[in-house]
């Protein structure tokens, strides 16, 4: 880890307060709030949403469950619920990681339980949002995420602040579990503020032809942002894919990526992350570690330095068997010159063809995922590019 | 249409083009040879204006007006439009959207396309993974959406298999007259006459002069425009006699 990112003091957030309202309309939150809340991918009508949860700081403000088959609550209320939830809590991820992890297990505000039954296939996506609305607030979640044998959910998580948060800490502990033949897409959106540390600790189980899809998205500022999602792969012929899509202006350090235990027979995983500095500092990770024959896997990080920022692509494959297949492609650099007056032989100016191939390179294809779910990504690209242009 | 006068072309501080002079009319096809090496596609370049193509000396002239320093897009916005042969690949931009750019209105992009097979093309990212026909196809394709008034095609013939360089050739004989969207007939040789845009095309092997009528020839050896004539003419020496000839012609107009 680098300097920077040791330099959070965890004790100086404070945990007490941070209580707000429940809401039935989600009409009725200040339109500043939703306004921070449609940017980081939230449908504020619901209409093409099939549930929603909405955290803010510590409270519970919204929780609702829109399809059959689909069961979304705080964690909380479904540790009540259901008894043998408790054996999916810290299973997947060790309380004792680190000091955000410890500290999560010790003083926790909620989080969300998101479950697709057997067989059961979401319509739309599950939106969740964990908001930070109070200065200088502690905001530890606890996120279960349960697919169920053959079953389809798609979630879309939107993690904001009000627009003037100076300060704050947000620590999501999140263990995604894939059962048998199910599909689980996580889209994530970030959409925080300048002064805001993040640290999401995410471990996902993948069992035997399974698939598990994982997006995430920021192109706005953040003080720190610093995560290592794994995914264990523990059932043969599963499908694992990592897409991050980094933008870091002035003054924000993202250390992100995707790490693939690939453990069974014929599973395939890729991960791909584009990267942007306009002035802040990129960290890209990818660790590919293949432990069985006929694995494959793929690797792909590209990063575009524009300004005075840095991108640091870690790329990392660790083979450990015969008749595996790994690559990984990584470039980091400026727009290609040729690229740009190829555009302006076509009529644009050169600043107008430096956006459509900045555009371009952040416009990632991703397999498996729901037309209506890569829109919504489109559309959080084309948003975020207004802001840092 | 286009006026050339002695110009001098550096690239990395190497002169690559010295004392060219052309000249191609309006409505006039012509045809650049030249081995391989020989500067063809500096030359176009040039005239496009990119970077790296440094003019050191004399100067470019279209539609009257000196173009020499303008930036690459004024080119293209006056009407010079161009085809290349090796173009890079933009990730993320798709045929459709370089359409646009180009000129295309969004109910003309998928017609467009269907005059030269491309539809299933439309959703790629440019160039990403095309083949060398598919390069050309595309190329054209962004000039039909461009509509230039002249036209540089930089090998349109390379890599593309014999069934698919007769729908090449006929694209580009209906960009020279100025059709965009014709059906895709031949042009009779009563169209071809009436062309009013102005083309200049590479070409290697020649085998485009089977699709396209020609009015005029250019050899580029060594740089330098070795001799002018009728396209099929200068063809067949080629063909017999190898560019070698072109020394000659070259030393005896040096004398």
């Amino acid at each position: 880890m680098s300097k920077q990112l040791q330099q959070i003091d965890v004790e100086k957030f404070i945990h007490e307060g941070g209580e707000h309202p429940y809401i039935d309309d989600l009409n009725q939150i200040p339109a500043d709030d939703q306004q921070r809340m449609i940017l980081a991918g939230i449908d504020v009508s619901e209409e093409e949403r099939s549930g929603t949860y909405i955290q803010e700081d510590h409270s519970v403000v919204h929780c609702k469950t829109r399809q059959d088959g689909l069961e979304v609550l705080d964690i909380n209320t479904a540790l009540e619920r259901y008894e043998w939830l408790r054996d999916y809590m810290w299973r997947a991820v060790n309380p004792d990681t680190d000091e955000f992890t410890r500290m999560a297990n010790h003083i926790s505000h909620y989080g969300y339980f998101i479950r697709a039954l057997p067989g059961a296939r979401s319509l739309y996506p599950v939106q969740a949002c964990l908001y930070l609305k109070t200065e200088n607030l502690s905001q530890n979640v606890h996120n279960i995420v349960i697919a169920d044998e053959g079953s389809e959910l798609h979630i879309i998580t939107g993690c904001s602040t009000s627009k003037d948060l100076s300060a704050g800490l947000h620590i999501g502990i999140s263990e995604f579990y894939v059962k048998k033949g199910a599909k689980l897409s996580f889209t994530m959106i970030h959409n925080w503020s300048e002064g805001v540390v993040v640290r999401p600790r995410s471990i996902t189980v993948v069992e035997e032809d399974a698939q598990f899809i994982n997006n995430f998205i920021i192109l706005n500022p953040v003080k720190s942002l610093q995560m290592y999602p794994t995914t264990y792969m523990e059932g043969p012929r599963g499908v694992v894919r990592y897409n991050s899509i980094l933008v870091t202006p002035p003054g924000s350090h993202v250390d992100a990526g995707g790490r693939v235990y690939l453990r069974k027979e014929g599973c395939r995983a890729e991960i791909i992350s584009r990267t942007i500095t306009t002035g802040g500092h990129i960290i890209a990770r990818g660790h590919l570690i293949g432990e069985v024959p006929g694995i494959r896997a793929h690797l792909e990080c590209k990063g575009l330095i524009l300004g005075d920022g840095v991108i640091h692509a870690i790329p990392e494959l660790e083979g450990r068997s015969e008749g595996l297949e790994m690559s990984h492609e990584a470039a980091v650099g400026r727009i290609a010159q040729e690229e740009i007056e190829y555009l302006m032989a076509r009529g644009l100016s050169e600043e107008e063809a430096t956006s459509v191939i900045v555009r371009g390179f952040l416009n990632v294809d991703i397999q498996g995922l729901p037309p209506q779910l890569q829109k919504e990504i489109d559309k959080a690209i084309q948003k975020g590019e207004k802001e840092f242009f | 249409m286009l006026i050339i006068e002695d110009l001098k072309v550096e690239v990395q501080g190497k002169t690559i083009l010295e004392h060219i002079d052309l000249e191609v009319p309006p409505g006039k096809t012509y045809i650049l040879f030249g081995p391989n090496g020989s500067g063809k596609t500096s030359l176009l370049m040039a005239i496009m204006g990119f970077s790296g193509y440094k003019v050191v000396k004399g100067k470019i002239c279209f539609k009257g007006e000196d173009i020499t320093n303008l930036p690459i897009n004024e080119r293209a916005r006056m009407g010079i439009g161009m085809s290349f042969q090796r173009p890079p690949s933009i990730d993320g931009v798709k045929v459709r959207d370089i359409l646009k750019i180009c000129g295309a209105k969004d109910d003309e992009v998928n017609e467009l396309a269907s005059n030269v097979h491309f539809l299933e093309f439309m959703d790629r990212d440019v160039n990403v993974g095309f083949s060398g026909g598919e390069i050309k196809r595309s190329e054209l394709l962004q000039l039909m959406a461009q509509s230039p008034d002249l036209l540089l095609f930089d090998e349109p013939e390379s890599g593309v298999d014999l069934e698919n360089i007769s729908l090449i050739g006929n694209a580009i004989n209906y960009l020279l007259k100025g059709i965009s969207q014709g059906k895709r007939e031949y042009c009779t040789y009563k169209e071809r006459s009436t062309r009013k845009r102005s083309g200049l095309i590479i070409t290697h092997t020649g085998h485009i002069l089977n699709y396209v009528d020609a009015d005029m020839a250019n050899v580029l050896y060594n740089g330098r425009i070795a001799c002018q004539g009728n396209p099929r003419e200068i063809l067949r020496g080629i063909s017999v006699h190898g560019y070698g000839e072109c020394i000659r012609c070259l030393n005896n107009c040096n004398k």
